[in-house]
């Protein structure tokens, strides 16, 4: 008998530090992410991207600072709060990855290939899209997500975003929607969103673009996604491409309402 | 004249009520078309396996939550019926060989090599051992997977079926289907069934 309950003790006291030890994992980090908040490295991306987009360049020798986000040519106050939207000049919906590249060909008269070169930095190869989207994202920080499907061909992004979000293939037939569709998950000890939950979308998506400590680089909406479509064992997307635009579309009317809160401090 | 307004409103009526009716299979196509045109084959994650649905991941894609139950039934044993037991009728294999399998993560992502051994990233889901505090909550707890249910010839037949083809038994489980999409070996799962199962498992002391 009192072999017994010393065992179950024993079994119950296992169990507790089980969980105490991942817990405090997960306070390790948020206590790192506290500490290095008000000095996230991002704010160099952030200054090094103004100064990108203010100087002149490309074949037309022009500075992207008449580029319209959206707001009106010259406006990236508030502007990333209310993209992905429709463009009229374009006919098209677009996120702000992909303005960008519409802006760098039309203003500064670079090709398409020079547009998309080095998306995504690494040590000694720096990108210059990253800092500029980090300086257009910071413009917008403390500012509410609003984001508009009222247009046709937002609704309609929206709506393609949202099925690709529940579409199942690959070798593990995985979705998005296999890791982001429940409250409360984990791989491993790492929580998950719950992207149709709007507190979670709001948290989530509030955060991108993103200092990577863990890459040393700040990262786009776009490499965010890549990386979840890696792990879906999905092919890999093309930069800049509509798909990515749907699916932004629809996290970001998940998020609507939120607080925009990047470019933040991420593992 | 009057008539021919009439049928002219009819008409225009009809055409906009299909269209909205048609909306959401339409979002579908361009979603199809979408994925057709933006994603690239890289490493092992080919476009093949994105483009061409099976059965399960269509219907599943179709009922993201509620499948409706004589379409799950019907996609149930269809997948039942595919599943290949192991050819010898061994089902166990080494719970050591398993474990490694179950801690690993690698296989079948655009980064990893054609060809490359996959893991099974059973932790990334399940709790298995209790020496493992790493683990995720989607999956049920596997702890003492064997000591409760014993070894009978139907138990191991049923979890090897699991592990090979788990929407045999749940459709539209988020659980990979590890042995009818190929990503583990017969030989593997084996050894993840050892792990499970074998009284000399650590999941079952």
């Amino acid at each position: 008998m009192r072999q017994r309950s010393l065992y179950l003790f024993a079994a119950v006291a296992i169990s507790a530090t089980a969980s105490v030890m991942a817990q405090s994992t997960t306070d390790e980090i948020a206590k790192y992410r506290q500490l290095l908040a008000d000095g996230n490295p991002a704010e160099l991306w952030e200054m090094r991207g103004e100064e990108l987009w203010r100087t002149k360049a490309g074949p037309k020798n022009v500075s992207l600072e008449q580029c319209d986000l959206g707001k009106g040519a010259g406006v990236v106050k508030g502007a990333y709060a209310e993209l992905p939207r429709y463009f009229k000049d374009v006919n098209k919906v677009m996120d702000l990855e992909q303005r960008l590249i519409y802006c760098r060909m039309n203003l500064q008269g670079l090709t398409r290939e020079q547009a998309v070169k080095m998306p995504f930095g690494s040590t000694g190869k720096p990108s210059d899209i990253e800092p500029m989207v980090a300086y257009i994202t910071s413009e917008s920080r403390g500012m509410k997500m609003s984001v508009s499907t009222a247009h046709p061909e937002e609704k309609r992004a929206y709506e393609i975003g949202k099925k690709i979000f529940f579409y199942r293939a690959g070798s593990h037939d995985f979705a998005c929607a296999t890791c982001h569709a429940v409250d409360n998950q984990r791989i491993r000890l790492q929580d998950l969103p719950n992207l149709l939950n709007k507190s979670n979308a709001q948290a989530a998506y509030g955060t991108w673009p993103a200092y990577r400590v863990s890459q040393g680089e700040v990262r786009t909406m776009q490499h965010r996604l890549n990386d979840c479509f890696r792990q879906q064992r999905f092919p890999e997307p093309l930069y800049g491409s509509d798909v990515i635009t749907a699916v932004t579309m629809f996290l970001a009317k998940s998020a609507d309402g939120g607080v925009y809160n990047g470019p933040a401090l991420k593992r | 004249m009057k008539k021919r307004i009439g049928i002219l409103i009819a008409s225009v009526v009809t055409i906009a009520g299909c269209a909205t009716v048609a909306a959401d299979s339409d979002y579908g196509k361009e979603a199809m078309a979408m994925l057709k045109a933006d994603f690239k084959s890289k490493g092992p994650a080919t476009m093949e396996r994105l483009l061409n649905q099976d059965e399960a991941q269509q219907l599943c894609s179709e009922y993201p939550t509620d499948v409706p139950k004589d379409k799950a039934a019907a996609l149930e044993a269809s997948q039942l019926k595919q599943v290949k037991y192991p050819a010898d009728g061994k089902y166990l294999g080494d719970w050591k060989e398993g474990e490694k399998i179950a801690q690993n993560g690698r296989g079948m992502q655009s980064s990893d090599a054609v060809g490359s051994v996959n893991g099974g990233n059973c932790y990334a889901c399940h709790q298995i051992s209790k020496a493992e505090i790493s683990f995720g909550n989607i999956g049920p707890s596997l702890y003492q997977y064997g000591k409760i249910r014993g070894q009978s010839e139907d138990m191991l037949k049923y979890t090897w079926a699991k592990i090979y083809n788990a929407q045999a038994f749940t459709a539209c489980s988020n659980m990979p289907r590890f042995g009818h999409n190929g990503i583990l070996q017969e030989k593997q799962i084996k050894d993840v069934m050892a792990l499970l199962l074998d009284p000399a498992s650590p999941v079952n002391k």
